[in-house]
């Protein structure tokens, strides 16, 4: 009886959460399931049932394809360079040196610049012809003439990643700097009368401390990353020859610029379930990790 | 019986003095425009001020966007009730907003006075089909810029009436060492490259489409890109171009660091205004060459023109405020960053004084504009031409096949 | 701490020097640009530092005269302000009590984890029929639709912070209060919020830099000066006129000041927020 009052109690005070998630998630969705079917158009007349011709049509083209392997490798090399950066950062800020509140500190500066100043920040960095980026290396003599950067494929692409790591290496940095402060000291302590070296110390001390927080990131991150638009769109617009041209943008560009609402909206589906697929998997190794961790 | 007929008569006086007084209540004009090329931001500010002292019932609210993001947010603002009343539009776009219904159709409030008073070339901007989607108000075409000076230190005494010449003479000035990239163009992924490409595939006489196909990647189309390959490879072209749009090309021509620059007709006396230019008074400009036994000059359409979207709530404020931003009074006295679209305006001492070089250059590129095609999936070409045109550029593909692929992609 | 040898320290101190660098040159470098004359900011070699400061960018910003590019700027910074503001609000009205619900209650786990994995959705797969309904009931282009569809992100978001911040309040406490036979109402406003209270003004912060960060739905789903917001203007004023560098750099700064200086002042609460499993999108 009480139980059971306690239970309704809880989802009274759920449901306005599940009535905007209905209405501003659920519905739309479904929503975009039904238009992805159709041959709809943005503006104008509804549109008729096509089956799954959508989505057949998108997995051959070769924009998807490319879009595709452009979104895998700019979520692979940013997201482990982030982590990767982001835990030699956190080792760091776990030493003692003078100033180390103060490098605390600026760690949130980079997170908390919108991404839009920091797209727009980079851009004029790379500016090929009046850029901080050509100006300072030509004047260190690290190269002997002005680059192109956002103009070239390959560089684009590297710079793009460039940017997205400075953003956000220091979240990472602060996740893993919390995990490592929480590794007790006493067993740090034992580790070390036990004659266990540096890399030894870390593997089997510090390391189990940190994989569930950093598990968490790397999800999040990837996340991110997999739908990252701002960032691209602001840098370069999918060029030079569409070489950063992600799912995302590509989506826009379906749905929006061509007025396909119904090819866009199938599009995003599949993007929607590579990303869960993505999601699951991580979720399924973290758990393996909780099983045998700490 | 009288009294009553007195009665009826004061209240119509007064429900008569009435009206004006609702009408008069303010209306609120949504106008996007563009912050590219052309009129600038504040001249456009300066003209909608003249507007609003000549009507003070009516209240414009101006949006500046890049040129990229003009199409999707004119596409984009039709669902919304409140968008937009006045819209700047792209020659290549009336075939889809007519098709997609996003413009209205004004060619009934089109006057006698209108029709013979603007340029043929300027309404082909509007038109589609027959029909009319608004009033041309930027009659713009891609000019050849050269410096002065750079040709002069080089020994060269006419600018280049031919693209080989114009080959030959950056050839001339890179050897001399006056400047390492003698040309500079706007090939960034975007419809600026589109621009840049019709005009060499104008003077190398190509067709964008033949019979509903396209074409190209055959002839004139092919050799255009070939010539764009050839000159980025040669070193003669700044590398940069592949990632500039036409404020990049007027930085790099204003400071200094080209001698020849492809761009609009608003660089013109831009880069002449010392304050903004290292350049001024050796701004030379020529309408862009032509091919030997094919073309004397070339040119793209590149012209602009203003229309209602089909969901404006006052297209009759609209309208007042289009024909009063294309009139020639308003456009004769702003014609130093875009010239007017009427004729007598070229005979105008007033609007030819200074810039006599444009006025003939503007006389021969004007009438060789060359349109980009006309087809409701124009966006999906350009996109799918862009990306062919960087891939040769970049060297990932042979001009032939990247131009191939392009057409197999273009939607068409 | 263990002992360190003098090299390691010196060690350290230099790879705190450089990531302090690489943290700072750009910020700093915006900075520059913003107060650098144009002439500056395209000489070659590069002026590191203006010969005279320029202000005129600002001045030009934050000019308040009609039909300026001022008061276009403004009226962009006044509408982040709004929907900010409102979406945040409403992402607390709903995240609160059902935070606290999930909290108490284990067996909700699958329904807050159904919210919670909403944040794998991209935006673009709901921008679509989003479009389409905000246009069927006229709130496109305004400042309220833009704040409904936010609470897409925010109020999971929100949610799911609020929930592992109430999760360490101990339930002893309530369980006392509610045998005393204290209301719902006085529990949770007696109870309940006062301890909660830097839970929730964490998850406040978070919403609102989430908010004023979004640009994608933003973009689709403003046009005029009526509803856009700070991140469209700015990604308008950077594709235009690209001439003027500093303008672009100017309103850089302003736009980044406020989530600068609240993550400054703030840093101690975000900073937990962040490592507690709350992680800013």
């Amino acid at each position: 009886m009480f139980s059971e009052r306690r239970n309704l109690r809880a989802w009274l005070l759920m449901l306005p959460l599940l009535a905007v998630m209905i209405a501003v998630i659920g519905w739309p969705l479904a929503d975009t399931v039904r238009l992805s079917l159709t041959d709809a158009r943005l503006v104008g007349t509804g549109g008729q049932f096509v089956g799954f011709e959508n989505f057949a049509k998108m997995f051959s083209s070769r924009n998807f394809q490319s879009a595709f392997r452009t979104t895998l490798s700019f979520t692979f090399y940013s997201v482990s360079t982030e982590m990767v950066v982001g835990v030699l950062v956190a080792l760091l800020l776990n030493q003692r040196f003078y100033g180390r509140t103060l490098l605390r500190a600026l760690m949130i500066l980079p997170w908390a610049l919108p991404t839009v100043v920091n797209a727009t920040l980079w851009r004029l960095i790379y500016n090929p012809e009046y850029g901080a980026l050509n100006a300072a290396l030509t004047q260190f003599g690290l190269i002997d003439a002005y680059r192109s950067w956002l103009g070239l494929p390959g560089s684009a692409m590297a710079a793009l990643i460039v940017a997205d790591v400075w953003k956000n290496f220091p979240l990472v940095a602060l996740i893993a700097l919390a995990a490592l402060q929480s590794v007790p000291n006493e067993i740090r302590a034992a580790a070390i009368s036990d004659g266990a070296n540096v890399w030894r110390r870390f593997r089997y001390v510090t390391l189990p401390y940190l994989m569930g927080p950093l598990m968490v990131a790397l999800v999040l991150r990837t996340i991110e990353a997999f739908k990252v638009f701002d960032l691209i769109w602001i840098m370069t617009r999918g060029g030079p020859a569409n070489s950063t041209r992600t799912l995302s943008i590509l989506v826009y560009q379906e749905a929006f610029a061509f007025q396909r609402a119904g090819s866009g909206a199938s599009l995003a589906l599949i993007v929607t379930l590579m990303i869960t697929v993505l999601a699951v998997a991580y979720l399924k190794i973290m758990r393996s990790f909780a099983g045998g961790g700490k | 019986m009288r009294l009553k007929k007195t009665a009826a008569l004061w209240a119509t006086a007064v429900l008569g003095g009435l009206t004006p007084m609702i009408a008069q209540a303010e209306t609120t004009l949504n106008a996007l425009f563009m912050a590219q090329a052309a009129y600038s931001e504040d001249d456009i500010r300066a003209m909608t001020k003249g507007f609003e002292e000549a009507h003070p019932d009516v209240k414009i609210n101006l949006e500046f966007v890049p040129y990229e993001g003009l199409h999707d947010k004119t596409v984009l603002s039709q669902g919304a009730g409140g968008g937009y009343d006045v819209v700047l539009f792209d020659v290549i776009w009336p075939a889809e907003f007519a098709q997609n219904k996003v413009l209205v159709d004004v060619s009934d409030r089109i006057t006698d006075d209108m029709k013979s008073g603007v340029l043929p070339g300027a309404w082909t901007t509007v038109q589609y089909d027959g029909r009319s989607y608004g009033m041309p108000w930027i009659l713009d075409t891609k000019y050849l810029f050269y410096n002065k000076d750079m040709l002069a230190k080089a020994g060269i005494e006419t600018p280049p009436k031919t693209w080989a010449e114009l080959k030959a003479d950056a050839q001339k000035i890179k050897d001399a060492g006056i400047v390492e990239y003698p040309i500079v163009w706007s090939w960034a992924q975007a419809e600026a490259s589109i621009c840049d490409y019709t005009t060499l595939l104008s003077a190398y006489g190509g067709d964008f489409i033949k019979d509903g196909k396209p074409d190209f990647q055959n002839g004139g189309g092919l050799e255009a890109l070939q010539y764009m390959v050839d000159s980025y490879k040669s070193g003669l072209t700044n590398p940069n171009s592949k990632e500039f749009l036409e404020e990049d090309v007027r930085n790099i021509f204003q400071n200094g660091d080209a001698a020849f620059a492809l761009n609009w007709t608003y660089m013109y006396n831009l880069a002449n205004d010392p304050k903004e230019s290292k350049v001024a008074g050796q701004v030379g400009v020529v309408a862009a060459p032509g091919v030997e036994g094919v073309s004397d000059v070339s040119a793209v359409n590149g012209s602009m023109g203003l229309g209602i979207p089909t969901t404006s709530k006052h297209p009759d404020e609209a309208w007042a405020y289009i024909t009063y931003m294309t009139s020639q009074k308003v456009q004769d006295e702003f014609a130093r960053l875009s010239l007017p679209i009427w004729k007598s305006s070229y005979d105008d001492p007033a609007v030819t004084k200074g810039q006599e070089e444009l006025i003939t250059a503007a006389q021969k590129g004007l009438a060789a504009m060359y349109p980009r095609p006309m087809t409701p999936h124009y966006q999906e070409m350009s996109m799918a031409l862009q990306q062919g045109i960087q891939e040769a550029l970049l060297g990932m593909n042979s001009p032939e096949d990247a131009l191939g692929a392009a057409a197999e992609n273009s939607g068409l | 701490m263990e002992r360190q040898s003098r090299t390691f320290s010196v060690f350290v101190h230099v790879m705190a020097l450089l990531v302090a660098l690489i943290i700072l040159a750009p910020l700093a470098w915006l900075f520059i640009m913003s107060i650098s004359s144009n002439a500056d900011l395209s000489a070659k070699p590069l002026h590191w530092w203006p010969e005279h400061f320029d202000l005129s960018r600002y001045v030009t910003l934050l000019s308040r005269q009609e039909n300026s590019a001022g008061a276009a700027f403004l009226a962009s910074l006044f509408n982040s302000l709004k929907v900010a503001s409102m979406a945040t609000l409403a992402a607390l009205g709903v995240g609160i009590p059902a935070g606290w619900a999930a909290s108490r209650n284990p067996r909700l786990g699958w329904s807050l984890g159904l919210v919670v994995g909403t944040y794998m959705l991209p935006p673009v797969a709901l921008s679509v029929p989003l479009y389409l309904i905000l246009a069927k009931f006229g709130l496109l282009n305004k400042v309220f639709g833009l704040a409904l569809v936010y609470l897409s992100i925010l109020a999971p978001f929100v949610t799911w912070l609020l929930k592992s911040g109430f999760d360490p309040i101990p339930r002893e406490l309530e369980q006392a209060a509610s045998m005393d036979g204290a209301r719902l109402d006085q529990l949770l406003r007696i109870v309940i919020l006062p301890l909660a209270l830097p839970v929730i003004a964490t998850a406040l912060i978070f919403a609102f830099l989430l908010a004023w960060d979004e640009f994608f739905y933003a973009l689709l789903f403003t046009s005029t000066q009526d509803a856009k917001t700070l991140p469209v203007a700015i990604a308008d004023l950077a594709g235009g006129r690209v001439s003027d560098y500093g303008l672009i750099a100017t309103a850089g700064v302003l736009a980044a000041l406020p989530p600068v200086a609240i993550g400054i002042l703030m840093q101690r609460a975000l900073i937990s927020g962040l490592t507690n499993g709350g992680v800013k999108g």
